[in-house]
């Protein structure tokens, strides 16, 4: 039995993901504010943490977005086996979603055309799409208003079985030094290990979609996650690399079986800004 | 001109002179009120071959401070969108030729290369860091907004700002200074 679903109900949800993602920092992220208050030393440190609350709190209600750089939509599609998109193309579908929440959201168009030319796109389309296909009749949106600064110090390394978990810790430790007061700190590490590639940096971004503060349900992984959390907070960086104990918010690694002779590593770094909604139709 | 307050806070008032930046130093929280100007990689991107053959630039940026940011869109009634800073180190290549030219200060948020680090000290400049991710809350200290050139780019335009008490914080001093780099040694454990 398949089920329908018009390209305009994709829209319309899309749209309304992009404003509300821009516009309503997760609870998540402001209860982690609030943990991070009650161990930070550092006076310009904390400071910092308060004006963040301050600044989710204007921003949710003067509908306006918290951060200038409202991001490149991230589109994670699970696409239950079942469902016949009609209408349209649900790649346009998405693309429409975005260019209408982007105008009529007062959102900032970020995107340019060609990484050569340079010529903006005005409307931030399109989305970077990622599509699952899977059992059942139900569409999953998720998408994430993907930041350029913390992106840009996103890292990638192949390294080699004899490495292990040790290796992989130390890798993710090396890409949050690295970051620093460039990728707007505290910071969230969403990291990818195994797979080709291209898998591992795409569960990087995908492992960012799980709320903060709940523990990896792969013993051994949340073992490490609490591990390289405890570490990165002892680098000293800070918020706002001023200096300070609250360095990351959270570690949050997703694995897939790998090749035998490799050992991927995918680290995206999120920043403080973690724009990112979901709704299933 | 800048001032100190009550509070500690210093008040900064472009245009800066060579003392005004000698007497900052790593760390130093600071107000900014008057006008500055923001720009970003492709507005940086044009103003760099204009740098290059000794044309002027169109705006003189003598004693003045550039504000790496692209705002967001204004709502209706409102002076400007979120209006937070970008990363500092992509300004790089340019930085140095302008504190040559005799711009002041620069405002950004994360590290700048060693070449802007050795500029600042040679051409007397400082590089402030604004919260960045704190957009909605910095628009409350903007004032007016209007466009000086490249409307074409959008967000990546060049504005001149009127700000009011817009608060930030010295990162980069004109003696060597590097919050960053105390504030990690500081806290690292």
């Amino acid at each position: 039995m398949t089920r329908d679903i018009h390209a305009s109900a994709i829209t319309d949800a899309v749209k309304k993901l992009c404003m509300e993602a821009n516009y309503a920092l997760e609870p998540d992220m402001l209860r982690a504010f609030d943990r991070a208050l009650t161990t930070e030393r550092s006076p310009a440190g904390r400071q910092v943490l308060e004006i963040l609350k301050e600044n989710a709190q204007l921003a949710r209600t003067k509908l306006i977005p918290y951060c200038q750089d409202t991001g490149f939509v991230v589109c994670f599609v699970e696409l239950g086996q079942d469902v016949h998109v009609t209408g349209g193309l649900l790649g346009d579908a998405i693309n429409d979603g975005v260019r209408q929440g982007y105008t009529e959201g007062y959102l900032r168009a970020s995107i340019v055309r060609s990484p050569f030319d340079r010529v903006n796109t005005g409307d931030n389309t399109p989305a970077v799409v990622h599509l699952d296909l899977v059992p059942g009749a139900t569409l999953k949106i998720l998408i994430m208003a993907k930041g350029g600064g913390c992106e840009n110090r996103s890292k990638y390394k192949m390294l080699t079985p004899a490495e292990g978990i040790e290796g992989v810790k130390d890798w993710i430790l090396e890409c949050i030094k690295t970051a620093g007061p460039d990728a707007c700190p505290p910071l969230i590490a969403g990291v990818g290990v195994g797979g080709t590639f291209e898998q591992a940096a795409r569960i990087s971004k995908k492992a960012l979609f799980r709320e903060l503060g709940t523990p990896n349900p792969d013993p051994t992984l949340d073992a490490l996650e609490r591990e390289v959390l405890e570490r990165a907070n002892r680098l000293g960086i800070g918020p706002q690399g001023y200096g300070g104990d609250t360095t990351a918010l959270g570690i949050h690694v997703l694995t897939y079986p790998c090749h035998i002779t490799s050992l991927p590593v995918a680290v995206t770094i999120e920043c403080h800004a973690h724009r990112h909604k979901e709704v299933t139709l | 001109m800048i001032t100190i307050a009550a509070d500690g806070i210093k008040d900064i008032t472009p245009p800066l002179t060579d003392a005004d930046v000698e007497s900052l130093k790593a760390g130093d929280r600071v107000r900014i009120t008057g006008v500055i100007y923001t720009a970003r990689d492709a507005a940086h991107g044009r103003l760099y071959p204009l740098m290059e053959a000794g044309q002027p630039l169109p705006f003189d940026v003598r004693g003045q401070i550039v504000y790496y940011t692209g705002p967001s869109p204004a709502r209706p009634g409102d002076v400007v969108g979120s209006i937070g800073p970008t990363t500092g180190s992509r300004m790089d290549k340019y930085t140095p030729k302008l504190l040559e030219l005799g711009l002041k200060g620069t405002m950004g948020k994360g590290h700048r290369g060693e070449a802007v680090k050795r500029a600042l000290a040679q051409y007397k400049g400082v590089y402030f860091g604004a919260i960045g991710g704190a957009g909605a809350v910095l628009s409350r200290f903007v004032t007016k907004v209007e466009i000086v050139a490249y409307e074409d780019l959008g967000t990546e335009a060049i504005r001149r700002i009127a700000v009011e008490r817009f608060p930030a914080i010295v990162v980069n001093d004109c003696h060597g200074g590097d919050l960053y780099l105390e504030g990690m040694t500081q806290y690292a454990r």
